[in-house]
């Protein structure tokens, strides 16, 4: 392997080495070079053409979220690369192991304004974990291997690799051998043994102890040891929109969501606790309402792998740093006296009954579900379809935008399995859904992906619809609960703002002959007899389908936490 | 808001002043003053930075957040030697001249250059003192003036050596720490 290669040709190399099969992005001047030698290797390196930067950034985020493996996109310079900025800050904000790979004009043209020239690692400093402008070839191979370890170690996120064309088209002869020198990046996974056992004293002294699992036991693949603590100690668990899927839906001791759309006795719950215990949360405040409020009585032990977060929005008893898996299967090495144990797990269970007890009471205010007149057709009269046919047929991935509609996915679909609920939950972006279930439909063939948005979010990315007819990829089937406006929008314009619907009704294309238009079956159901069909017919098409469900136009999600008051304050009908 | 002085010591990469000022300044941070330059190992840089805030826990960590960021020190209460240095130029006509001097010998300061109606004086110490000295060269009229900004040091053998690091294995590949740890 003494032979000169491009610096192109080394990026392809480096990548396949460190582990990458899979990228998604648009070709442009400065990145050529490497659409140019990505052609020798596209027996190992499957690029993926999106239609828009954006949609090809989100797709490597669905691919990496769904997999845990790195997502990789790919943008030329300037614009191409501008486009990618919303998608890396929302992997920026939901972890998300991503490598953006840039083109870059020439150094000798870099800082002098040339055609297509922006500033893409100034622009992404701070909403990447750490990125690189590449002006040497024999700067790509470690930076690619750098950059990918350090978008999947510790707490993963974004990192962005800029390479000038000149590097891409330049020779050498690669060295692929370097070793990693990160000095200052030493991410702590093991949790410190003191900190558990003092964790693990406070929570044996409660009486009413809750456990809350986010998106860090998702990234740690900690839900076999999850489930392993919660039932060594009977302890209730509760799931954050990012922890939905790492603790079943149906187990006796699942509690369900929290904060501003979760369960009434979820919010309740904690709010009486007098134990804590955060794994992988990082206290969002759609988690917490008015943080100052939050969990008044309980003592809070905090584990996260990322030290800043710890005290961040929460003050914390017990700070515990390290990975979740690691610090779950230490706890559970702990061998407190069994007396203990057995008390403990009485006094948990007597308490479970209780929020068992405020979840009976407040269950029946769920309006809508299970009611027995469905000619009017509300949301969700769509997902207790979609939910039983899931159910029934098994192997299925929920890809949701952001809004109303993915506040009621994440409160009406069972959720089973780790990494089969896919959101953007920090950034809150809309336009997520569609191009990130492209990315999970590659990464998983087997399984059906639902795409569950509105037709707000829809709209935003919707080109990416015919990537899934280029590529082949029959696996993605779409659900738009169209309601005809911007909807979590007008609920809030309507609970808080007197009705005024100002920029929120949302005229709509026909979204079914835009399925055709695409290639795609399309399918408009209209009223709530219709669902069932449409949900058979859709699974029965060998090939993408939309659905076009036009629900009741002025629904609203409920339970709700108005912002910035306490979750104890739930607005219920 | 309390004001904190870290001593951070950094890899010597381009941008990483950037990263760190840029982070500053996103989490709504308030820097009064930055020092940023060479230590005595290569490859290390040392920024003194003088900040107000009531979390500067969450300050360190944040500075910690960034990849090229070695060590975070919060020195505000230690025992330190913390100097500035200003220059400042004086409109002097020379019949003041004699003032000046002796106002200059007084505080240690050092005149690097006189012309015919100016002077330039070169300042050097603590905070408190450079504001004194300022204070009293004001009423004489100051034309132009430039303060670097704060760095610090603890005193006694403890402190923040780039070379203590290369000692406790800022080489150590960790790589293979990591990949022993995700399994």
């Amino acid at each position: 392997m003494s032979d000169k290669r491009t610096g192109a040709q080394i990026l392809c190399e480096a990548l396949i080495q460190n582990g990458v099969d899979t990228m998604f992005g648009l070709p442009g001047g400065a990145i050529m070079p490497f659409y140019h030698a990505m052609w020798e290797y596209r027996s190992e390196l499957r690029h993926i053409l999106c239609r828009h930067e954006q949609g090809a950034g989100h797709a490597a985020e669905g691919f990496a979220r769904s997999t845990g493996r790195i997502g990789v996109c790919i943008g030329t310079s300037g614009p191409g690369t501008t486009n990618l900025v919303t998608p890396i800050a929302d992997a920026w904000m939901d972890s998300t192991p991503m490598l953006a790979i840039c083109g870059q004009v020439s150094s000798a043209v870099l800082g002098k304004d040339a055609f297509q020239e922006t500033d893409i690692t100034g622009i992404t400093m701070p909403i990447t974990k750490h990125n690189y402008l590449i002006k040497r070839v024999e700067d790509i191979a470690y930076a690619v291997k750098e950059a990918i370890f350090i978008a999947t170690t510790g707490r993963p996120g974004p990192v962005l690799v800029d390479i000038t064309k000149d590097a891409l088209q330049a020779s050498v002869v690669p060295d692929y051998s370097k070793k990693i020198f990160l000095p200052g990046y030493r991410p702590t996974y093991q949790g410190s043994k003191k900190q558990i056992k003092a964790a693990l004293e406070l929570m044996l002294q409660s009486k009413k102890p809750v456990m809350m699992i986010g998106n860090g036991v998702m990234m740690a693949n900690a839900s076999d040891e999850v489930m392993a603590f919660a039932e060594r100690y009977q302890i209730p668990v509760i799931t954050t929109l990012h922890g939905l899927g790492a603790f079943p839906q149906d187990h006796p001791l699942s509690l369900g969501m929290p904060g501003m759309h979760g369960w009434v006795h979820v919010n309740r719950a904690i709010q009486e606790s007098d134990f804590l215990l955060n794994i992988g949360g990082r206290f969002d405040d759609r988690v917490t309402g008015k943080a100052s409020t939050f969990a008044p009585n309980a003592s809070i032990v905090h584990v996260d792998i990322d030290p800043s977060e710890i005290g961040k929005n929460v003050e914390v008893d017990v700070p515990i740093v390290g990975d979740a898996k690691l610090v779950l299967l230490s706890m559970l090495e702990e061998e407190p006296e069994e007396a203990k144990v057995t008390q403990f797990q009485q006094v948990a269970a007597e308490w479970l009954v209780y929020v068992r007890e405020l979840q009976a009471k407040h269950q029946h205010k769920q309006q809508y579900l299970n009611r027995p007149d469905t000619s009017v057709m509300m949301p969700h009269d769509v997902y207790a379809v979609l939910t039983k046919e899931m159910n029934e047929r098994g192997n299925y991935r929920v890809v949701t935008d952001v809004g109303q509609h993915q506040m009621w996915a994440a409160q009406l679909i069972d959720w089973y399995r780790p990494r089969t609920h896919i959101t953007s939950g920090g950034a809150g972006t809309m336009g997520f859904a569609m191009p990130a279930a492209l990315g999970v439909a590659v990464a998983h063939p087997e399984d059906t992906v639902w795409v569950v948005c509105g037709d707000g979010g829809f709209q935003m990315t919707n080109q990416e619809m015919i990537v899934v007819v280029q590529e082949n990829i029959k696996n993605i089937k779409i659900a738009i609960i169209n309601n005809g406006f911007l909807g979590m929008v007008r609920q809030w314009q309507e609970l808080f703002e007197g009705k005024r619907y100002s920029g929120t009704p949302l005229t709509s294309p026909n979204f079914q002959k835009l399925a055709e238009a695409y290639g795609w079956t399309g399918i408009t159901v209209e009223s709530g007899d219709q669902i069932d069909a449409a949900v058979q017919q859709a699974y029965a098409t060998d090939g993408p389908v939309l659905i076009d469900f036009r629900v009741e136009r002025e629904v609203n999600v409920f339970p709700m936490v108005p912002q910035n008051k306490s979750i104890g304050e739930m607005i219920t009908e | 808001m309390k004001t904190h002085i870290l001593v951070v010591l950094m890899q010597d990469h381009p941008g990483v002043l950037n990263r760190a000022v840029s982070m500053f300044r996103r989490r709504g941070y308030n820097i009064a003053s930055l020092a940023v330059g060479h230590t005595e190992t290569a490859g290390i840089s040392r920024m003194t930075v003088v900040v107000e805030s009531d979390h500067v826990e969450q300050v360190v960590k944040q500075l910690y957040r960034l990849v090229e960021v070695l060590k975070v020190s919060d020195v505000t209460d230690d025992p330190t030697v913390e100097r500035e240095m200003a220059l400042v130029k004086l409109h002097v006509p020379s019949q003041q001249r004699a003032e000046i001097v002796a106002l200059a010998e007084v505080f240690g300061a050092k005149i690097v250059d006189v012309s015919v109606t100016a002077m330039v004086i070169e300042m050097t110490g603590g905070p408190a003192k450079v504001d004194n000295f300022i204070d009293m060269v004001r009423p004489f009229g100051i034309k132009e003036m430039m303060r670097t900004g704060r760095i610090a040091m603890v005193r006694g053998a403890r402190g923040h050596s780039g070379a203590d690091l290369v000692d406790t294995g800022w080489q150590n590949d960790v790589a293979g720490a990591a990949s022993a740890a995700a399994q």
